[in-house]
């Protein structure tokens, strides 16, 4: 098993390596620099910046440069806020976010998972279709619409709930929390609802009646655990969803996160930031990727055996 | 003890509604085996599931009957009731011991549930008690395989976990649903060894369903035959077997494969040779030796029968021969040819020369073609007919694999399973191979449809002029078909020689092995029907 | 003789494929069938639109300024007395095409790229599914943004980056499919009757295969539209004067608590195309999930 892990940690660092390359050559690239903004610069004071910056050399050697830096866990300085370095803005905005994330997740995983296991007990009736058409309008009903029309009935008209903010007036996470989880709960809602109806139908459950069990624990003893495997799997695709869906979700809720922050570092051109970030929530998103597929084996005894024999 | 009166189960779909079990009535006692003999839709299961109330309704429905055991009519018990007799009263194990256990925890934590849930027993208590069942049902070891997965045993162990899982609770009666039928011939003789053993000791009572009369004869004292959700016939064995009455009854003893082939007169080249044929799967650590040095010859005309279980190597083999799979060493030597070494252009012109016809008649026709198609296939492709006049051949080759004309342009899902090997028999046949690799053709199939397969066979065997291999692992259908046998284990032939002489005086321990756990020992009354 | 045999077959009674017991299934699936319905209608009401829009597509009406839904402007007007009918026909026009054109570009490297390494396997398979894994460990969302952010917002690249995007899992499902398929015993068959690679993938394993993909696709084309609306909301996607629904939902937005129609039509449409998109393609995959009505 530490074998499984190891070898997929390693696996992660080339392709860790190859989003920060591509990203590196991709942004400097582009047409246009960090100083081309509306005022327009003196040339001696752009040399004189683009120097300070390190603009001035061969791509190659600001790539190394700019690895090297990597290694020792610094990600520059920021363009656009002068005098504050990447990492200190991403501290910043990184709590909140995840934060943000990890409300939406707790919606997702926990409503969407009853509804879908509630919904898989009676197929077909009255208790299977409420549920799996409130999921249907979560996927078909994105975060950014969701979200200003929650705001409008909430916020606005009905007055029970703050329009912006985080963590200043109390309430405020509540609709930014479930705007970001509401699609994800209905992923994970039909996701569990399939995988549990696929178990209930194993000859394994018949066995377990047979046994004279009553239904919920062949339910919470026997089905469950194999019902929610596709949920499991699904957790390293949401997680990356979540993150890129706090960027439309900080931005209508006016949230200080890192999804907004990455969002203007990207409209500003602001090198360093957009680079730091892409480097940072990639990083997350495989070390995430690495936990559900640890989570998925350790739940599985058949996969564990497979994975130790490799 | 089980007294089932007029037992009616119906299934009610959008289509209509089917009668499952129709007026089924029957009784098990104390200390005795009551077997449930039918095929496929004779409704036999339904009844039994129906008895614990683990048939899902809807769609089922229980239309009428009685059940009665120990003064309670189990279909009228509420599900509270009925739960406190399931796993402690009334015991039941199920064909596919793999799919039947959950994956997902430890056989131990499996084997003690229904002792905790119905005895309240504490966790120490139940550990030693299920251990105890672990040793008594023959599994080894069972303070360490206690913490094991399913998935670590082999079918038949996981059959004696079953087993054991439903003995703890000391049921008085145990009903098993096809409990062999997985598994493999020496295996099946364990099972039903260890199952009447279990019942003199414990002096229970067990029903036993099988669609397979020569398992059932060695063990059952008592013998219903099913046949489209009626009883047909009931009786104790020696009734049934020496002086059956109903047509249907005398039809499944007929169609058990009896006699043998008269031995032929030698004296033929032989048509295919293979020397130091060797077949291996997978890379690295991970290589299994499928086929291990196996030679072996096949002479024109003669058909050889290749025996052995599951994992033995032999479907491997037919495989190899076809080049299906690609042998890693050794030759195959085709009417003079090596067939391993050909050029792609030489093996297509050889392939219209051997076929091969598959096990599972579900899956070895393309579901998107028709008969039609299907047949007219091999026929355009060896240029065997132009498309103008393929049909009047297509025509000719469903009359003589017994197909009604009018199916042609039917696709495979609207056909029965009998239906289905035929069609793959007549592709096998369009381009008038001289060697067939029949593997398995008949295991998938209903005893009494089997016998008319293994008959047509027979015939167009003879009439076509046909060398075969042909693989399976029951030994009553080779020795009705095969003039030479060879056995194999473990990707080796242990021995071959002439059928007769082998089946009737074995050389290799493994072949005794095979031949004594043959059920069906209990002859039944030669057929003079 | 021949002539005969040939017209006794042809007279039979034509056999029920699975195709014809899909199309039943899905008949009678009342939800898929109004997926159906809806879709075509939108899909005919975004290629009639240079013909039926009520307005000109820039045509604005200062004057009026925004206004609620009115007999001469049936869903309102925006902040510059555009009509919002037109716009949203319009919008539609592009919402739609990025949907069906990506997902199009997905669907043809897709499916080749996994049936080619499902049918040849080994080294190939090995090769062609590495890198599949690799780029499926990207975090594509990101890239996409900065793509946009980059190259510009070009809506050429965007179906492009998009297509990128959605292929993978595409190629994947093609992958288990054939691979699954190059398994069972009727290819087997046809190997040992002598027909060669090409033909046993044209007759036996695509015809096959085509289940899971088209199920795949017809979720796919939802899934497309919400990308390329997502990025319109964040406004590097489409650009003015082009218009999508997901721009015109970002617009709506901003001024939703004066004009709410502004925000609500926008987002009717969406949510009715893609609720169309989702039942059409459950009730697909119920229809086609069947092996053969034996069982």
């Amino acid at each position: 098993m530490w074998r499984f892990i190891l070898f997929r940690l390693l696996q992660a660092i080339p392709v860790i390596l190859a989003v920060i390359t591509v990203t590196f050559f991709l942004i400097r690239m582009a047409p246009g620099g960090p100083f081309d903004g509306e005022k327009a610069v003196i040339p001696e004071v752009r040399a004189a910046l683009e120097a300070q910056y390190q603009l001035d050399k061969p791509l190659l050697a600001q790539y190394s440069t700019y690895l090297g830096d990597l290694l020792q866990g610094d990600l520059g300085p920021s363009f656009k806020y002068p005098g504050r370095s990447v990492n200190e803005l991403i501290a910043a905005g990184l709590p909140v976010t995840a934060e943000l994330g990890l409300y939406a997740l707790l919606v997702a995983v926990v409503i969407g998972g009853l509804a879908g296991v509630i919904a898989a007990l009676k197929p077909n009736s009255a208790q299977d279709y409420l549920p799996m058409s409130a999921a249907m309008l979560g996927i078909c009903m994105p975060s950014f619409l969701l979200g200003p029309l929650l705001l409008l009935v909430f916020g606005i008209y009905l007055d029970w709930l703050p329009v912006s903010g985080w963590g200043d007036i109390p309430g405020d996470k509540l609709l930014p929390a479930i705007t970001l989880g509401s699609t994800y709960a209905a992923y994970v809602a039909r996701l569990s609802r399939a995988g549990m109806l696929e178990v209930l139908h194993q000859d394994y459950i018949r066995t377990a009646r047979a046994k004279g069990l009553p239904e919920w624990q062949v339910v919470t003893r026997h089905a469950l655990r194999g019902g929610m495997l596709p949920v499991v799997a699904f957790l390293g695709p949401a997680f990356a969803g979540l993150l890129s869906g706090s960027f439309v979700v900080e931005t209508i809720f006016q949230i200080p996160g890192l999804g907004r922050f990455y969002v203007q570092a990207a409209f500003n051109r602001d090198y360093t930031m957009i680079l730091g970030t892409t480097v940072f929530l990639s990083t997350l998103i495989v070390l995430f990727n690495l936990l559900s597929d640890i989570l998925a084996a350790w739940l599985n005894p058949r996969l564990r055996a497979q994975y130790a024999s490799r | 003890m089980l007294s089932v009166e007029n037992l009616s189960v119906s299934f009610r779909t959008r289509m209509g509604t089917t009668r499952a079990v129709d007026s089924l009535s029957f009784s098990a006692t104390a200390g005795s085996i009551t077997a449930i003999i039918g095929e496929s839709g004779s409704g036999k299961s339904v009844a039994c599931n129906s008895l614990l109330g683990l048939v899902p309704c809807p769609p089922g429905h229980i239309d009428s009957g009685r059940a009665m055991f120990q003064g309670r009519d189990l279909l009228q018990l509420s599900k509270r009731d009925l739960r406190s007799i399931r796993g402690r009263d009334i015991a039941m194990i199920f064909q596919d011991p793999m799919t039947c256990l959950n994956p997902y925890m430890t056989i131990g934590n499996q084997l003690m549930e229904p002792l905790r849930y119905h005895r309240r027993v504490s966790r120490a208590a139940a550990r030693e008690r299920a251990l105890q069942l672990l040793e008594e049902v023959g599994i080894r070891e069972p303070r360490r395989t206690f913490h094991n997965y399913p998935h670590e045993f082999s079918g038949g162990m996981r059959q004696r976990v079953m087993i054991a899982m439903a003995l703890i609770n000391e049921p008085q009666l145990l009903i098993a649903d096809e409990p062999t039928t997985a598994l493999d011939v020496t295996i099946q003789a364990q099972i039903l060894e260890l199952l009447a053993g279990l019942q003199k000791k414990r002096d229970i009572g067990i029903v036993l369903v099988s669609h397979d009369l020569a398992v059932v004869s060695d063990i059952a004292d008592n013998i219903v035959v099913m046949e489209q959700g009626h009883a047909v016939e009931s009786g104790n064995r020696d009734a049934i077997f020496q002086a059956a009455t109903h047509p249907y009854t005398r039809k499944l003893l007929a169609s058990i494969p009896q006699g043998s082939k008269a031995p032929r007169s030698t004296g033929s080249e032989p048509l295919v040779e293979v020397r130091n044929l060797c077949t291996r799967f997978g890379k690295g650590k991970n290589v299994v030796t499928a086929v291990d040095d196996v030679s072996f010859v096949i002479h024109r005309g003669e058909t050889l029968g290749l025996v052995g279980e599951s994992g033995s190597g032999k479907s491997t083999i037919g495989r190899s021969l076809l080049r299906l799979v690609e042998p890693r060493a050794g030759q195959v030597v085709f009417d003079g040819q090596d067939v391993t070494t050909l050029a792609p252009a030489a093996l297509k012109r050889l392939r219209r020369r051997m076929q091969i016809i598959f096990q599972d008649p579900f899956a070895s026709l393309n579901p998107r073609m028709t008969v039609h198609e299907t047949l007219s296939e091999p026929l355009l492709l060896h240029g065997m007919a132009e498309r103008t006049n393929v049909a009047h051949q297509v025509l000719q080759l469903m009359d003589s694999v017994g197909l009604a004309r009018n199916c042609a342009r039917k696709y495979p899902h609207e056909f029965s399973g009998g239906q289905r090997q035929r069609i793959a028999i007549g592709r096998a046949l369009a381009t008038r191979p001289e060697f067939v690799v029949a593997d398995e053709p008949v295991s998938a199939l209903d005893v009494t449809i089997q016998a008319q397969i293994l008959e047509l066979m027979g015939r167009l065997g003879r009439e076509y002029g046909l060398t075969m291999l042909f693989i399976t692992h029951d030994l009553a259908v080779v020795r009705q078909l095969a003039d030479r046998i060879a056995v194999m284990h473990n990707g080796k032939i242990v021995e071959q020689g002439d059928s007769e002489a082998l089946l009737n005086a074995p050389g290799d321990s493994y072949t005794r092995k095979l031949l004594s756990a043959r059920p069906g020992k209990y002859p039944p009354a030669s057929p003079q029907f | 003789m021949q002539e005969i045999a040939t017209a006794e077959i042809a007279r039979e009674p034509g056999g029920r494929s699975l195709w014809d017991d899909a199309w039943q299934r899905l008949r009678r699936n009342r939800l898929a069938v109004f997926g159906l319905v809806v879709l075509t209608v939108f899909i005919s009401l975004a290629l009639l639109t240079p013909w039926i829009a009520p307005y000109g597509y820039a045509e604005q009406n200062l004057d009026l300024g925004a206004s609620p839904p009115s007999s001469q402007h049936w869903l309102g007007t925006d902040i510059f007395g555009r009509d919002l009918l037109t716009q949203i026909l319009y919008g539609g026009r592009i919402s739609l095409a990025v949907g069906f054109i990506a997902t199009a570009v997905a669907l043809c490297i897709g499916v080749l790229w996994g049936a080619i390494a499902g049918y040849l396997g080994g080294r190939v398979d090995a090769v062609m599914m590495r890198l599949v894994d690799i780029l499926y460990a990207l975090p594509f969302m990101i890239f996409i943004v900065l793509l946009m952010v980059v190259f510009g917002r070009n809506l050429l690249l965007l179906f492009l980056a998009i297509g990128a995007v959605e292929w993978l899992t595409m190629a994947r499902i093609m992958r288990a499919q054939v691979q699954s398929l190059r398994q069972q015993e009727f290819v087997e068959a046809a190997v040992s009757l002598g027909l060669s690679p090409f033909s046993i993938i044209r007759r036996h394993v695509i015809p096959n295969a085509l289940g899971p993909v088209i199920v795949y696709t017809t979720l796919t084309i939802p899934n497309v539209m919400l990308l390329e609306a997502f990025l319109s909301f964040l406004g590097l996607g489409v650009q003015p004067p082009q218009s999508s629904w997901g721009l015109l939902i970002s617009r709506g937005a901003e001024s939703m608590e004066e004009y709410p129609w502004l925000l609500l039509f926008p987002g009717l449409a969406l949510t009715l195309t893609l609720f169309s998109l989702n039942f059409l393609g459950d009730g697909l995959r119920d229809a086609l999930d069947v092996r053969g009505a034996g069982d």
